[in-house]
């Protein structure tokens, strides 16, 4: 019985030294990604290739559930604020959860679903198939030359991919809104305008998305290359990718709201 | 280098992006509305200024001609200090008014500025000297009900 909880004591500690062993050995990554890229930002076309496969096609993920996650606002916007005879606020509700949280946090959600586990699956499968190690044999270093490029296209894309997710949402709520239920367009545009914020809001969502962009990519690429060279080992690091980076989203986003609106009205 | 389809696509999504973010901060956002570059700032002092919170609006009119960009506590005269970021656009007379006002029942408090008569205009760092206090409900009732014990 005793032998049974001390074992059980073991595994907890014997992960948690894991999990940290494994943060520093990502940290070390992370910088050693930045150290690497000036070539790929010397040869931008690599780059350019990746922003392809990051960047355009999320596209159409991001304009459709922007588009849907808009709508839906408006629908209960609408519902919610008409029993107070308020419904001309539901401009000013439906921009400002979009644009403060909603369009960043779920961006990057379907980001690191669509593109992260993709970049993980690509670079794990590379490794795994001796590819990563047969360009070090050519001298070719596959940190600068297959990690860098995908890390800065992630982090260029995710913040466009954030502003075109939150543009949609709002043009969603303005279909069901005013087009649908009858609000008056004018009220719609100009009590949004009037309560948003340029600098507190969106250059404040902004900033988040290039915190997650930053986050999503740096661990998508991380456990990419930190995979076990089987097939399993491909498929486990997907899955981590995508479950951490959702966590990390979540728990960035906590942060960077406590520091951005607090004291705020 | 030789140009791909690749690349059209690329420069179409960037493009689309810098769409997106124009749109947020020129259509959703209030960028082209107020610009805090060019601004003077004044200063009221207030017995009470209410729920007045920083960023409130200040309306001459109706009209939002400056935002309340910092609310202290003074301990030497025991009133709230509130400044005011003005459009350069509006100038006021020394002894305009303000007030702090409520819009609607229950919505948001703003400064309402009504402008006086004299020759001389506010200038950065002036000081409103004739302020008003906002309306607090409990004070209200209890004076009504005071006027009501009077009169019997």
């Amino acid at each position: 019985m005793s032998r049974h909880i001390l074992s059980a004591i073991q595994n907890i500690g014997h992960r948690a030294i894991e999990s940290i062993w494994r943060l520093g050995h990502a940290s070390r990554f992370f910088v050693l990604v930045l150290l690497k890229s000036g070539t790929s930002l010397r040869r931008f076309n690599l780059v350019i290739r990746e922003l392809y496969f990051t960047g355009v096609l999320s596209l159409i993920i991001i304009v459709v559930s922007g588009l849907f996650v808009g709508m839906v606002l408006g629908l209960q916007g609408y519902e919610t604020l008409q029993k107070y005879g308020s419904e001309s606020a539901v401009g000013t509700l439906v921009a400002l959860s979009l644009v403060r949280e909603l369009g960043p946090v779920v961006a990057a959600l379907l980001f690191a679903s669509r593109a992260g586990s993709a970049i993980t699956a690509e670079i794990g499968l590379m490794k795994a198939t001796e590819q990563l190690a047969a360009m070090g044999m050519m001298a070719v270093d596959p940190v600068a030359r297959v990690v860098a490029p995908r890390f800065w296209a992630g982090v260029i894309s995710m913040p466009f991919l954030a502003a075109i997710f939150s543009v949609m949402g709002v043009y969603g709520g303005y279909l069901v809104t005013v087009v649908f239920i009858g609000v008056d367009e004018g009220t719609y545009w100009s009590q949004m305008q009037s309560a948003v914020d340029f600098r507190f809001d969106i250059l404040n969502g902004f900033i988040k998305s290039c915190f997650f962009g930053v986050a999503v990519t740096a661990i998508a690429v991380f456990e990419g290359y930190d995979a076990p060279p089987t097939a399993e080992g491909v498929s486990g690091a997907t899955t981590r990718t995508v479950v951490t980076s959702s966590l990390v989203i979540l728990g960035l986003d906590f942060i960077l709201t406590a520091f951005m609106f607090r004291g705020v009205s | 280098m030789q140009r791909t389809t690749m690349d059209l696509w690329v420069g179409f999504f960037v493009t689309a992006g810098v769409a997106a973010l124009m749109v947020l901060s020129l259509k959703v956002g209030n960028l082209n509305a107020y610009n805090p570059s060019q601004s003077y700032i004044i200063t009221g002092n207030f017995e009470n200024i209410g729920g007045l919170k920083v960023r409130a609006p200040v309306k001459s009119a109706g009209v939002v001609v400056g935002r309340v960009t910092d609310i202290q506590f003074s301990t030497q005269t025991y009133d709230a200090v509130v400044t005011m970021s003005m459009d350069s656009r509006f100038t006021f007379p020394t002894d305009t008014f303000a007030s702090i006002l409520t819009s609607g029942l229950l919505g948001e408090q703003y400064i309402g500025l009504a402008a006086g008569g004299d020759e001389t205009m506010l200038k950065n760092g002036d000081k409103v000297m004739k302020t008003n206090s906002a309306m607090v409900l409990e004070e209200l009732i209890g004076r009504f009900l005071f006027n009501k014990a009077a009169e019997e």
